[in-house]
């Protein structure tokens, strides 16, 4: 089982002492959390994409790559990338280019976006979202497995005789998650692919994500990769946690009441009640946490926020000492005890997909052939690429 | 033939206690009690009071979050074979109340259900609220108000105009319950109305996987089908 950190990028005002970070403070931040989110214990750290302040976070794979370079374990990851927006072929370029970067300690998320203006400002129409979404993808998983794409779409140029390059590391994949909180389609794809399937877990009462993760992991094993247990589901959850459970409810809540995702709606104790949130002794916080298997299964990664709301960056880095000291060594053997065998233990490493594809033989490693002078290498890119059409001899 | 009891649900959107609004409804759901034993039925009434779902309001129209007494009247009116929607009119439009409370409800909650409209007001210039506003609301919802609408201002109440009317409205609700036609709707053509995933009360869980977002998501590709969002298209 694996546990991290999701970050929105968000950039709050502090509403304890008023004081709103500048960009520069906050990526510096950023930084010092996903070094601390490894310090602590922790494997995952995971920062969203947004493309309008108050958010930071418009370039994920530069800030992950530099967050890769700097620590040893941690594995990188986004919460989510924008695969309706972003062009298919940057983002397998982009990622292909972390993965080989970070040595395969990555992998990535694939969401919608909820922020309707972002379309336009990229060329798109929120209400084509989900047929963005799922097209990009088919493209997208395509360009990372064949070395030469052709490809004609309702949305994007048609390509004919593409390579996306690097190719991935070991020409093994990342690994792709689909986060959804509302939509079959997507659950759908993530199961015809085989991929990980993430329900973000914030919002609204578990039955929500229940359903669709009882969808997903039907229609995982539909596609036939497996039994529905052994399907790949992540989960996020946001805690607050304190000594004692007063601390926590008195610390958190001028934050819980600003917070811009929370509505200014329900109170701090009813949105316990309903939702994933927990505030409290890290003895609640596991206890809250460990409802999270009851209600959905075996899974395989548990994300928590805790960077957001105006909390400041001393604060944060607190409740990562508290998360990684004495809530996650207890989740991690409460859950390990209960965990059904047949259900992975962990989403898969870049080591087990290269293990899975070529067993004990070595992995391919592309190198391209010569430059034709046109700046292309035509149909056949790599070395031990098929020829594209047989060469004949010239006299 | 069935014999169940009729369910019939009281939503009452009166704050003041007594409540002439909520006064109003009861009458209503008396005389349609009456009309149905009329007919040989019985009918259990279950009673919506909005003001005390009051404090779950804010999470529901912020967050979507459907607290303990909310997720009752869902429940509720999934069941009801019909409904009666009573509120007072306020600054010459219905309750904020009563309005936000069926703009959280889902839109396929209610489809095909008979629905008695009522409302109450200080003065009888607020008269034409329930046909202009109230039944535009339960037109989108896609639900079916009786013909006769229910309107009572001060002077209403010692009229017995009001009493006829309301005998009339609750005659045309349990001919609407007796015809089954929202049971029907249900049976015969339920599918061919808008649902999302969850939706109509969390019970809208059949997915459809022969569409061409479903086939997309399996691998397949969008050319060749038809795009609703352009309009060269159509």
């Amino acid at each position: 089982m694996q546990f991290g950190i999701m970050s929105v990028s968000d950039i709050t005002r502090d509403p304890v002492t008023g004081h709103t970070p500048s960009e520069a403070e906050r990526i510096d931040a950023i930084v010092q959390i996903a070094k601390k989110t490894e310090e602590v214990g922790l494997d995952v750290f995971a920062i969203g994409e947004h493309h309008n302040p108050p958010f930071f976070s418009s370039s994920p794979t530069t800030l992950l790559a530099h967050i890769a370079a700097l620590t040893e374990r941690l594995v990188v990851t986004t919460s989510t990338t924008l695969i309706t927006t972003n062009d298919p072929v940057r983002l397998a370029e982009e990622y292909a280019m972390l993965q080989h970067l970070s040595k395969g300690r990555m992998d990535l998320m694939l969401g919608r976006g909820n922020t309707a203006p972002v379309y336009p400002w990229f060329g798109q129409d929120i209400r084509q979202g989900l047929h963005l979404a799922l097209e990009n993808y088919n493209l997208l998983h395509r360009l990372w497995r064949e070395d030469v794409v052709d490809w004609e779409g309702k949305f994007r140029t048609p390509l004919q005789g593409f390579t996306s390059t690097p190719r991935p590391l070991d020409d093994v994949p990342p690994f792709v998650w689909h986060g959804s909180i509302r939509t079959p389609e997507i659950a759908e794809q993530a199961a015809y692919y085989g991929n990980g399937y993430f329900a973000n877990n914030i919002f609204w009462p578990k039955e929500h994500y229940q359903r669709l993760i009882e969808y997903y992991r039907k229609r995982f094993e539909h596609y036939g990769h497996g039994t529905g247990k052994q399907a790949i589901v992540g989960l996020g959850g946001q805690a607050f946690i304190a000594k004692s459970s007063q601390d926590a409810h008195a610390q958190f809540r001028p934050y819980f009441n600003e917070a811009p995702v929370y509505g200014n709606g329900p109170a701090m104790e009813d949105f316990e009640e309903m939702t994933p949130l927990s505030v409290g002794s890290p003895q609640e916080v596991i206890d809250k946490t460990l409802t999270f298997r009851e209600a959905f299964g075996d899974y395989q990664r548990q994300l928590f926020l805790m960077d957001h709301a105006g909390l400041p960056l001393k604060t944060v880095l607190e409740q990562l000492d508290l998360l990684g000291e004495h809530v996650v060594p207890v989740l991690r053997k409460e859950l390990e005890a209960k965990r059904d065998p047949e259900a992975p233990a962990n989403p898969p490493s870049h080591a087990d997909l290269v293990k899975a594809k070529y067993g004990d033989e070595a992995p391919r490693q592309p190198a391209p052939n010569a430059n034709r002078g046109d700046n292309v290498t035509g149909g056949s890119p790599y070395q031990d690429s098929e020829a594209e059409v047989t060469a004949y001899p010239t006299l | 033939m069935t014999t169940d009891p009729y369910r019939l649900v009281v939503v009452s959107a009166g704050v003041s206690d007594p409540s002439s609004t909520r006064l109003l409804a009861d009458r209503v759901a008396q005389s349609v009690v009456n009309a149905a034993s009329e007919s040989g039925r019985k009918t259990a009434v279950t009673v919506i009071d909005l003001r005390e779902l009051l404090p779950e309001l804010p999470a529901a129209l912020s967050t979507q979050l459907l607290g303990p007494r909310f997720e009752r009247a869902v429940a509720a009116l999934g069941q009801a074979d019909a409904v009666i929607a009573s509120t007072p009119v306020y600054k010459a439009g219905a309750s904020g109340l009563f309005t936000s409370f069926f703009q959280v409800l889902d839109n396929d909650l209610l489809i095909g259900k008979p629905v008695i409209l009522a409302a109450t007001a200080g003065t009888a210039r607020h008269a034409l609220v329930v046909d202009e506003e109230m039944r535009a609301l339960f037109a989108y919802l896609r639900a079916l108000p009786v013909p006769t609408s229910l309107f009572a201002s001060t002077e209403d109440w010692q009229d017995d105009a009001l009493a006829t009317r309301i005998d009339r409205a609750a005659h045309e609700l349990v001919l609407l319950m007796a015809s089954g036609f929202a049971r029907d709707v249900r049976e015969q053509s339920w599918k061919r109305y808008q649902h999302s995933y969850g939706s109509a009360g969390g019970t809208e869980l059949d997915v459809d996987t022969d569409t061409d977002l479903m086939r997309l998501a399996a691998g397949g590709s969008l050319l060749g089908s038809k795009d609703p969002f352009d309009p060269r298209e159509s």
